[in-house]
């Protein structure tokens, strides 16, 4: 047979960053990035702190989301018993192991908030009467307690997946792969809820009054698509490094590439029917949220996202070879993290510059501040283990993984 | 009655997988092989090209979708230009709905009668279930039947290369047609 690949076919040395290697320094040089642009970004604060605020705010989400996606991933990965990506969950684990970095990194969010959420000086007026319903929810010691509460539990469940991953490396121990899918299943609850009240916290009460039940699927849906472009951009550089060994090939590719075109579909399915309803429902303080998203310039921010996060890429990623070529998956991976910015961007900061988009050195500075401490904490975490789960009982199973 | 073709036993899907390699190196275009379970990689050592089936999905799934819209388009703007909960006629978020249910049809269909169509189903008998042999396929054992429509094929050349390429055994199959 063409792939036949022996029980023990892959050993951990083949898997692991050796010392020394180049690689080791990412770590460094992401840190120094994230110092340099949590430096930059506090010194320009001076000057606008709204800005900062809102800026802060979309760097934040855009890769706590790819934090969350992975943590979603691997779940859904153990209670679904997948095998073909046994190969690509460690570098998930990775990612996912950034959640206690986003808890420090939500501390500006917290001190922002008064710039923010205007719902906290209307709840305070008092002359907001659909406000002053709302105000058992929003407001500032329930507010930030339950940013506590979403932390300690993506933090509980990500770290506990990572530890038990690793320890399996050396001992092998079925025990531990079944725990973890008993334990799955709960924690795919907990998350789905964490997540979708977090995503209303953080970016629907940013206009307080206007309110969508699928919003937090729309989240999620984004959090998804985008993990995976950052996945198959990790596994395809990674490969191309020479540190993947032969644990992933095409048929790793082809999966990557069918869950990127999946959940591509889905988001815009979510989308869709959120534009939908809200604009076939016609009342006022739904469709505000599209009225301001289809003026001035935010018209072609709007255009854009229909066009890139589901047209092109929909027709992209539609053909077998594209999902099964290196090159070309990585092109689509990282138009699709670019279209994901977008969307954060396009969700937030039309409550700032209604008037239009205003791309400045602050969305920078805060975009490298986040993404470097990120890089740092996901490369750093690499450096601790086999890039593989060596130890999964399974791993054969998805080596010799084929589609048909 | 005219032979149907050359039908060959094979004991492992390994002997079987082997031999579909020579069979496609010796240049033979009508064959098949016959295997009770999905065997690995089997597709390329038969050289088997990608099916066409996606292409037909795909022009139905696009043609589906674009009846939908202009169906629509047409009894709004045309036939029936009516006023509905304060929308121009030409509400087209309100159409998306049935345009996507009329692709997925469309692609569902194509997908369906495209495979029965490319696979020459249904049909009623079949000239291998002649052999009495071969109704192990679906059991223990694995099969290359070779056409006698094969340009290449020759009822002695034929079988040879069978039996050289490590089969059990081999025989001749009638057509009962």
């Amino acid at each position: 047979m063409s792939r036949d690949v022996a029980l023990d076919a892959l050993r951990a040395e083949q898997v692991t960053i050796p010392q020394g290697h180049a690689f080791s320094r990412i770590p460094w040089i992401g840190g120094l990035i994230g110092t340099l642009g949590l430096v930059v970004s506090l010194v320009l604060r001076a000057g606008d702190s709204k800005q900062f605020a809102f800026s802060w705010l979309v760097a934040f989400l855009f890769f706590l989301s790819l934090a969350l996606g992975a943590l979603f991933f691997v779940l859904i990965h153990f209670a679904t018993q997948a095998g073909w990506g046994i190969v690509v969950r460690r570098l998930a684990e990775n990612t996912m192991g950034t959640l206690p970095l986003f808890a420090l990194l939500f501390v500006p969010v917290t001190l922002g908030m008064g710039e923010l959420f205007p719902w906290i000086h209307e709840i305070a007026v008092g002359n907001d009467h659909v406000l002053n319903g709302k105000a058992p929810y929003l407001n500032t010691p329930f507010f930030v307690g339950r940013a506590v509460a979403y932390f300690a539990c993506w933090t509980a469940i990500a770290m506990y997946y990572v530890r038990r991953s690793r320890v399996q490396d050396g001992t092998r121990n079925e025990a531990i792969s079944l725990s973890l899918r008993r334990f799955s299943g709960p924690a795919i609850i907990v998350l789905a809820l964490t997540q979708s009240f977090a995503a209303i916290d953080w970016i629907m009460s940013l206009d307080p009054h206007w309110y969508s039940t699928i919003f937090g699927v729309y989240w999620f849906a984004g959090s998804f698509v985008s993990f995976f472009a950052f996945l198959t951009l990790m596994v395809l550089l990674l490969r191309r490094a020479g540190l993947m060994g032969n644990a992933v090939g095409s048929e790793h590719f082809h999966d990557l590439g069918k869950l990127l075109f999946a959940f591509t579909v889905f988001w815009a399915y979510i989308g869709f029917s959120q534009y939908f309803l809200i604009w076939y429902g016609n009342i006022p303080e739904e469709t505000i949220f599209f009225r301001d998203r289809l003026v001035g310039s935010w018209r072609s921010v709007s255009l854009l996202l229909g066009a890139g996060h589901f047209v092109i890429p929909f027709f992209f990623f539609m053909p077998r070879t594209i999902k099964r070529h290196p090159a070309l998956l990585a092109v689509g991976a990282s138009w699709l993290l670019l279209m994901h910015g977008v969307d954060l961007y396009w969700l937030v900061m039309p409550s700032l510059h209604p008037e239009g988009v205003a791309l400045g050195s602050l969305d920078i500075a805060t975009f490298l501040a986040v993404g470097g401490f990120f890089v740092a904490v996901v490369s750093w975490l690499m450096l601790g283990s086999p890039l593989v789960p060596v130890g999964d009982p399974r791993l054969s199973e998805s080596l010799s993984f084929e589609n048909f | 009655m005219p032979t149907y073709g050359a039908l060959a036993e094979f004991k492992t899907p390994a002997d079987l997988y082997v031999a579909c390699e020579r069979v496609r190196d010796a240049g033979y275009t009508r064959w098949d092989a016959h295997s009770p379970f999905p065997v690995h990689g089997l597709d390329g050592a038969m050289g088997i090209r990608r099916s066409k089936l996606p292409w037909i999905v795909l022009v139905l799934a696009l043609g589906g979708a674009a009846t939908g819209f202009a169906l629509q388009t047409w009894v709004h703007m045309s036939a029936y230009p009516l006023t509905i909960s304060g929308k121009p006629f030409f509400a087209w978020p309100a159409f998306v709905p049935i345009t996507f249910e009329l692709g997925v049809l469309g692609g569902a269909l194509g997908a369906v009668f495209g495979m029965f169509g490319l696979n020459q189903l249904p049909r009623h008998n079949h000239p291998l279930f002649e052999s009495a042999r071969f109704a192990r396929f679906s059991d223990d054992a694995f099969f290359i039947s070779i056409e006698a429509a094969d340009p290449k094929f020759d009822s002695n050349q034929t079988t040879r290369l069978l039996a050289g390429v490590g089969a059990s055994h081999v025989e001749l199959v009638e057509d009962p047609a």
